[in-house]
């Protein structure tokens, strides 16, 4: 079974986000960059289907600068066989530029199932996955928290509001991971050395159109300070009246 | 090619609140580009009957697509039946919810029309040939003001982030039978799994009672079932903690890797309020923190906090929302 996974290179969330004197993207200044969370899933999702069929690999595919690099080899450590990175100086904000660079790269390449996280942590648009399915016309299956091939099928339950629904699909075809799948494995000191000899191959993104574009970027307004209205139940007739008469939501 | 389309959802023979938010983004539009607004209501045979509550919101017109096999939402016969619509009209703008759905249906469309979305938007303005738009990313932390240039520009409008606005004077709202023929899918559904039908959508509820570890058992969440229901209008949440533990359904989950809500109120309860539980619920109008560590983070960001046992100050919430709720 030949898979990819295409995954983002993310700024960890935990810390402050400053802004960038140009207004127009995040300090990167002292940000930690890791594989964006439900992309890790697929990753692991990819692992687990190699594993379990016991053939088959996993090529991992990102986009954007040089930098993207480090994701790549960190995916080829947790186990993924080969890497491709399309470059471009910077990731763009048009989903539909992304999907077609990744569409052109994976048309043709054979490949039994293509994987991506439901949406990236970063810019939260969970666009790109779909599109590539358009833009490959294979069956595409959104927001899966299980996952299971046999042969040339899939099932999956792919979760919707209030529930979750059963599906079965035809390969090759494209999924999302959402969470409750996998919890993405550490790499090894046994991978981190072997994917330093893993071919990652490097080559031009082709972007389509970018009609999508930043023209600026802000921090939230801070909330207006809270308060601590009290201790225990006996704060709660307050708390009542203050819904009421204040806050107006009962 | 000034006309907007939006793209609505129907629950119980009604439209789903998100559809109302759309037209609410949808109609200044159409008058700002002297055009008008148009529905298309997909589903179930009677699923038109939802076009008065569409008229009311905005909609001159409202595009009727009925069929037995339109009774489950499906990808592909509905990406099909929407970007088909859209190349046969005079769409500047196509506006979706950032439901589930709309969240799997205009990726779909937008690639089919070879054209770009912005996702997840909390507001759109016109600025010459373009649309403007924000977009809350990084968790919430930053927003982000994007220029769309595309022709038709699509959009996603985020739950909650604008409210329905009824039309002063609403006018007789056209309704038209599109045929449809649904397209045989390549993804076949074999069993729909409910969860709890008699609980209301995160995503549209006007309250939301969370619940994370602080509650220390699953059947604890009694405690905030009871709650929820004496507010009458509140949906049951949970942190990834909770999930993980699987004290409730992932589909509960409120977060970074969860839904996105913004209720007019949010109570958490015993929820300590890590960064990736509050990138889910920082946008909520009014925000309650029940928790007994007075330097939980949550109570950085709410408006309202009570120190204390949750086991002790919820059931004298519950009574007293059950009193002035009469």
């Amino acid at each position: 079974m030949k898979i990819a996974v295409c995954i983002k290179r993310v700024p960890e969330m935990d810390g402050a986000f400053r802004i960038a004197a140009s207004g127009l993207a995040v300090d990167e200044t002292g940000l930690k960059w890791d594989i964006s969370d439900f992309d890790g899933y697929a990753v692991e999702a990819a692992l687990q289907l190699t594993e379990k069929a016991g053939a088959g690999e996993v090529t991992v595919i990102s986009l954007g600068p040089v930098v993207v690099q480090e994701t790549l080899r960190k995916a080829l450590s947790m186990g993924c066989a080969k890497a491709v990175h399309l470059a471009c100086d910077q990731v763009p904000v048009d989903p539909f530029a992304i999907a077609t660079a990744l569409a052109a790269e994976l048309q043709g390449g054979g490949y039994d199932l293509v994987m991506f996280g439901k949406m990236s942590i970063d810019s939260a648009n969970g666009a790109v996955g779909l599109m590539v399915a358009e833009l490959l016309g294979l069956p595409m299956v959104h927001a899966c928290s299980k996952l299971d091939i046999a042969g040339a099928s899939g099932t999956a339950r792919r979760e919707v509001e209030g529930g979750g629904e059963l599906v079965r699909f035809p390969l090759p075809a494209v999924v999302s991971i959402d969470e409750g799948i996998a919890r993405p494995r550490y790499p090894s000191l046994k991978g981190i050395m072997a994917a330093k000899k893993k071919p990652l191959d490097s080559r031009p993104a082709q972007l389509g159109n970018v009609a999508l574009s930043v023209v600026r970027m802000e921090l939230p307004s801070a909330r207006a300070a809270g308060r601590i209205i009290g201790e225990g139940a006996a704060a709660v007739p307050e708390l009542v009246r203050l819904l009421q008469t204040e806050a107006k939501v009962l | 090619m000034s006309d907007v389309l939006v793209i609505a959802e129907a629950r119980g023979g009604e439209p789903r609140k998100i559809a109302l938010e759309a037209l609410a983004v949808a109609r200044p539009l159409a008058d700002q580009l002297g055009g008008s607004v148009h529905v298309l209501l997909a589903g179930a045979p009677g699923v038109g009957a939802g076009a008065v509550t569409l008229g009311a919101h905005g909609a001159d017109a409202v595009l009727v697509a009925e069929h037995p096999g339109l009774v489950n939402y499906d990808a592909e016969s509905q990406a099909a039946l929407v970007a088909g619509r859209v190349k046969s009209g005079a769409y500047r703008v196509v506006v979706f919810g950032a439901s589930a759905q709309g969240r799997d249906l205009a990726p779909r469309t937008a690639a089919r029309l070879r054209t770009t979305l912005a996702s997840d938007v909390t507001s759109v303005t016109l600025d010459g040939d373009a649309l403007v738009v924000t977009h809350p990313g990084y968790t919430g932390k930053v927003i982000l003001t994007l220029r769309l240039s595309a022709n038709p520009a699509l959009v996603s409008v985020r739950p909650g982030a604008v409210q329905p606005k009824p039309v002063a004077k609403a006018g007789a709202v056209e309704q038209v039978a599109l045929p449809v023929e649904p397209a045989a899918s390549r993804v076949v559904t074999t069993e729909t799994v409910l969860g709890d039908t008699r609980q209301l959508d995160l995503g549209e509820a006007p309250v939301i009672i969370a619940g994370g570890r602080g509650l220390k058992a699953a059947e604890h969440f009694a405690l905030v079932e009871d709650l929820a229901t004496a507010f009458g209008n509140a949906a049951v949440g949970a942190t990834r903690a909770v999930t993980d533990e699987g004290w409730r359904p992932h589909s509960d989950q409120i977060g970074q890797t969860g839904r996105l809500v913004s209720p007019d109120l949010y109570v958490a309860v015993g929820i300590s309020g890590a960064i990736q539980h509050l990138a889910g619920m920082r946008t909520s109008r009014c925000i309650v923190a029940i928790n007994k560590d007075k330097e939980a983070p949550i109570f950085k960001v709410a408006d309202y906090g009570i120190v204390g046992d949750v086991f002790e100050v919820v059931p004298a919430l519950t009574a007293a929302v059950r009193t002035a709720r009469g």
